[in-house]
C-alpha cells in the first residue's frame, strides 16, 4: 500500500477521519475512490498493528466469524475471551460423524451411526475459489482441501412426470436445450429476423458461434448425428477394434425439453458462487472449525449460553449460564465486544445498544434449510450409474441428491446427501420428525435409483435448520428494503459493541460472509480502540 | 453497434438468473425443479402440522435453546386476531414472512385453528378479507 499524501494529510489518517465521522460506508466509498478497496471484499487478513497494552475483547460465538476475530486480535496482542453456546467450536461449520448425538429443538434426538470416514455437512459444504477469506484460513490452519463438484454431466435430471419417470443425464438435458436454442436463433438469423439488431458481418460470426455452442450440424440443425452425440453422448460409447461402429443418440424435441422443466437444473452451476473450481475440506467442513478451535485452545469457554449483554463507559459484560445444566449465572467482561450471535438468537437477549441497532437486529428473518445424510452400504451410483460426485436434480420434494465427493472408486460405503432444501419445502420437511424426513428421502431416492436406493440404505441423519437450538434457522435473509433501512445500522460500532457474522454481510449463508464481516468489524473496532 | 443477443440471453436467463443464496431467498433458486411453494395445504390443521409445527412444535408449546420459539398454546397475545395474521403475513424478528406461501384463505384458516386449539378458546373468526386488508 502506498503512503501517498492527500494535501497535508496522509491517506490513512484521512480515511480514519472519514470512518470515524461518517461511518463505514462513507469510508468504503472513499476507499474505493482512492483505489484501496477490492471488489472481492477480502484483501487479506487485517493488519491491526500496535495494540494498546492490556486492551481486551470479548467475543460472543465461536463460529467462523468469532474465531477469525479471536485469532487475529489475539495475534495482534489483545486479551481475548470467547463464549460459545455449543460444546465444540465451529458453529454452522459442522460435520456429523458416526458416534455423534444431535438433539434438535423439540427434543428429537438422533444418534449418528455412520461408519468411520463417513460424514455429512449439515451446513456449508462448498468453498468457491473466489472466497479468498475462508480459503486463507483453511490454508493457514493446515486444512487439506479437495475438489467439490457442483456440476456432473453424468449425474441425473429427474422428473416423475417426464420420460416415464426415468431420469435423463445432465449432459443430455443441457445439450438438447442449448442445441434447440441455437438452431432457433440460427434460423431467425438466416430469415433476416435479426437484421435490425445484428449487422450482416456479425451475423456470419453469430452463426459460426451458434454452430459451435449448440452442436449444430452442417445445415445448422440440432439433430441426431455426430455433432449432437459428441455433446449429449452417443448411444453406445465408441471403442476399439471391430466392434466400434459409431452410434448416435436421439435428442429430445424442443417441446419435450421445454415442457420437461428439466432446463431448470442446468443453470445453477453457471452462477458465480457455483463455478468451477470449488473446494471442500477433506474429512468434512467441520475440519476448519476444529482447527480454529485447536488453535485458540482455552480462549474459548464452551457450553456458555449468553443471557445478557451490558455495556457502560468502562467495558462490556456478558452474563451466561451453562447451556446444558443452567445453574448460577457467570460473567465475562472486556473493554470491547464483537458479538457474532445469530440475529435470531440475539434479538432475544437483553443488550443495551441503540434503538437503530436493535431495529436492525429485529429486521433479519432466518431462512429455512434442511439436509439429510444417508449411508449406503455400496456406492451403487458409481458402480452402476458411473456418477462420481456432483448433484442429481429431481422435481420431488427432496429437490436433489448429492453424491460423496471423496473416496471415489472405493469398494466401501458412501453417504449420499439425500435431501437438500431451502425455503418453502424446507419448512415442510422441518415440521416432520427426523425419522419421517429420512423415510421420505428414501422414497424419493428410490424413484431416481430404482432397486438400488432402499436396498443399500443403512442409516441416516436429518438436520432441519429451524430446529437447530443455537441458530433457529439457516442464515440471515435480507430483503433489499431491509438492507436499505437497516444494514449500515447493523454494521455500525455501537459504543463498545460491534456485530459480525454471515448475517452482517452481503454474502449471507456463506462462510466468506462471516470472514469478511469479522475482518471489517475488527478493523473498525481496532481503529476505535486506538483513537479512544 | 447494438448487438442484441437478447433472445438467447432472455431464454438462458430464465435458468440462471436466481442465485440460490441471494437476498431474501425463499426458494431453491436456479437448481430447483421443485419450488416447494406456494403451499396447497387445505384447512388450518393441515397448515399447522405441515408448516408451523416445525418451530412452534406439534403441541404448540414452543421450544428453548440458545433462543426460544414462543408457545402458541394458551397464548394471550392471540386474543387480538389481527396480531397472528400480521405475524404470519409479514414475519416478525427472526420469523420469516409466509405471505407469499399462504393465500388469504390459508392464513385465515390457520389463525382460526390456532386460536381455537392448544388451550386457546377465542370465538371470533378471521375471514380471508381480514387477511387481505393486512397485506
Amino acid at each position: 500500500m502506498s503512503d501517498a499524501k492527500t494535501g497535508s494529510m496522509s491517506r490513512r489518517s484521512l480515511l480514519h477521519m472519514i470512518g470515524t465521522v461518517a461511518g463505514s460506508t462513507a469510508m468504503y466509498n472513499a476507499m474505493t475512490e482512492m483505489g484501496y478497496a477490492q471488489e472481492s471484499g477480502y484483501a487479506g487478513p487485517p493488519k491491526l498493528g500496535a495494540v494498546k497494552p492490556g486492551a481486551s475483547v470479548l467475543i460472543l460465538g465461536a463460529g467462523i466469524a468469532g474465531m477469525v476475530a479471536a485469532m487475529e486480535m489475539r495475534d495482534a496482542g489483545y486479551k481475548v475471551t470467547v463464549l460459545e453456546y455449543n460444546g465444540r467450536p465451529g458453529g454452522r461449520n459442522w460435520s456429523l460423524y458416526g458416534g455423534d448425538t444431535y438433539t434438535e429443538l423439540g427434543g428429537f434426538t438422533q444418534h449418528v451411526q455412520f461408519d468411520p470416514g463417513q460424514y455429512i455437512n449439515p451446513g456449508p459444504w462448498r468453498l468457491p475459489h473466489h472466497h479468498y477469506g475462508i480459503l486463507h484460513y483453511a490454508n493457514k490452519l493446515g486444512v487439506t482441501l479437495e475438489p467439490f463438484q457442483q456440476v456432473n454431466y453424468n449425474a441425473y435430471v429427474h422428473n416423475t412426470n417426464v420420460n416415464g419417470g426415468k431420469p435423463k443425464r445432465f449432459r443430455e438435458v443441457q445439450a438438447d436445450f442449448h442445441g434447440h436454442v441455437a438452431e432457433l436463433l440460427a434460423k431467425s438469423t438466416k430469415q433476416s429476423a435479426l437484421d435490425q439488431d445484428v449487422t450482416k458481418e456479425d451475423q456470419a460470426i453469430l452463426l459460426e458461434a451458434l454452430r459451435a455452442w449448440g452442436a449444430l450440424d452442417k445445415d445448422m440443425k440440432y439433430v441426431k448425428g455426430r455433432a449432437s452425440s459428441n455433446r449429449r453422448g452417443p448411444l453406445v460409447d465408441d471403442g476399439g477394434g471391430l466392434n466400434s461402429l459409431p452410434t448416435y443418440s436421439e435428442p429430445d424435441s424442443m417441446s419435450t425439453v421445454l415442457n420437461s422443466y428439466m432446463w431448470r437444473a442446468i443453470g445453477w452451476g453457471h452462477d458465480y458462487e457455483y463455478q468451477t473450481s470449488i473446494f471442500q475440506p477433506k474429512g468434512g467442513m467441520g475440519s476448519i472449525g476444529k482447527a480454529f478451535g485447536a488453535a485458540l485452545g482455552n480462549l474459548i469457554t464452551y457450553n456458555a449460553k449468553v443471557i445478557d449483554i451490558h455495556q457502560d463507559d468502562k467495558g462490556v459484560t456478558a452474563t451466561y449460564i451453562d447451556s446444558r445444566t443452567g445453574g448460577a449465572p457467570q460473567k465475562a467482561s472486556a473493554d470491547w465486544c464483537i458479538c457474532t450471535i445469530p440475529a435470531s438468537v440475539l434479538s432475544q437477549i437483553p443488550m443495551n445498544v441503540s434503538g437503530k441497532m436493535k431495529a436492525a437486529i429485529n429486521a433479519i428473518p432466518y431462512g429455512a434449510g434442511l439436509k439429510i445424510g444417508l449411508q449406503m452400504k455400496r456406492r451403487f451410483w458409481e458402480e452402476d450409474d458411473r456418477i462420481y460426485g456432483g448433484l442429481t436434480y429431481t422435481n420431488q420434494p427432496n429437490a436433489m441428491i448429492g453424491y460423496p465427493m471423496w473416496d471415489y472408486f472405493s469398494k466401501g460405503k458412501g453417504v449420499l446427501l439425500g435431501t437438500y432444501l431451502m425455503g418453502a419445502g424446507a419448512f415442510v420437511a422441518s415440521a416432520k420428525p427426523p425419522e419421517e424426513r429420512i423415510k421420505d428421502a428414501l422414497e424419493y431416492g428410490e424413484k431416481v435409483h430404482p432397486g438400488q436406493y432402499k436396498a443399500n440404505f443403512e442409516c441416516g441423519v436429518a438436520v432441519a435448520w429451524h430446529r437447530v437450538p443455537w441458530t433457529l434457522g439457516c442464515s440471515g435473509q435480507w430483503t433489499e428494503a431491509a438492507r436499505e433501512e437497516h444494514y449500515n445500522n447493523a454494521c455500525a460500532l455501537d459504543g463498545r459493541i460491534v456485530l459480525a457474522g454471515e448475517h452482517i454481510s452481503r454474502l449471507p449463508a456463506w462462510q466468506e460472509g462471516a470472514v469478511t464481516s469479522a475482518t471489517d468489524a475488527m478493523t473498525r473496532l481496532h481503529a476505535r480502540v486506538m483513537s479512544a | 453497434m447494438k448487438f442484441a443477443f437478447a433472445a438467447v440471453v432472455a431464454v438462458v436467463g430464465l435458468c440462471i438468473s436466481t442465485a440460490a443464496m441471494a437476498d431474501g431467498a425463499q426458494d431453491m433458486g436456479a437448481g430447483a425443479m421443485n419450488r416447494g411453494g406456494p403451499y396447497d395445504f387445505k384447512g388450518g390443521q393441515a397448515i399447522y402440522t405441515n408448516v408451523c409445527q416445525g418451530c412452534h412444535m406439534p403441541d404448540a408449546k414452543g421450544a428453548v435453546g440458545a433462543g426460544m420459539y414462543p408457545a402458541l398454546a394458551k397464548n394471550e397475545k392471540l386474543e387480538t386476531a389481527g396480531y397472528p395474521v400480521a405475524v404470519i403475513t409479514h414475519g416478525q424478528k427472526a420469523m420469516p414472512s409466509f405471505g407469499t406461501l399462504l393465500n388469504d384463505q390459508q392464513v385465515a384458516d390457520v389463525v382460526n385453528y390456532i386460536r381455537t386449539n392448544f388451550g386457546n378458546k377465542y370465538k371470533d373468526k378471521v375471514k380471508p378479507e381480514d387477511v387481505k386488508a393486512q397485506r
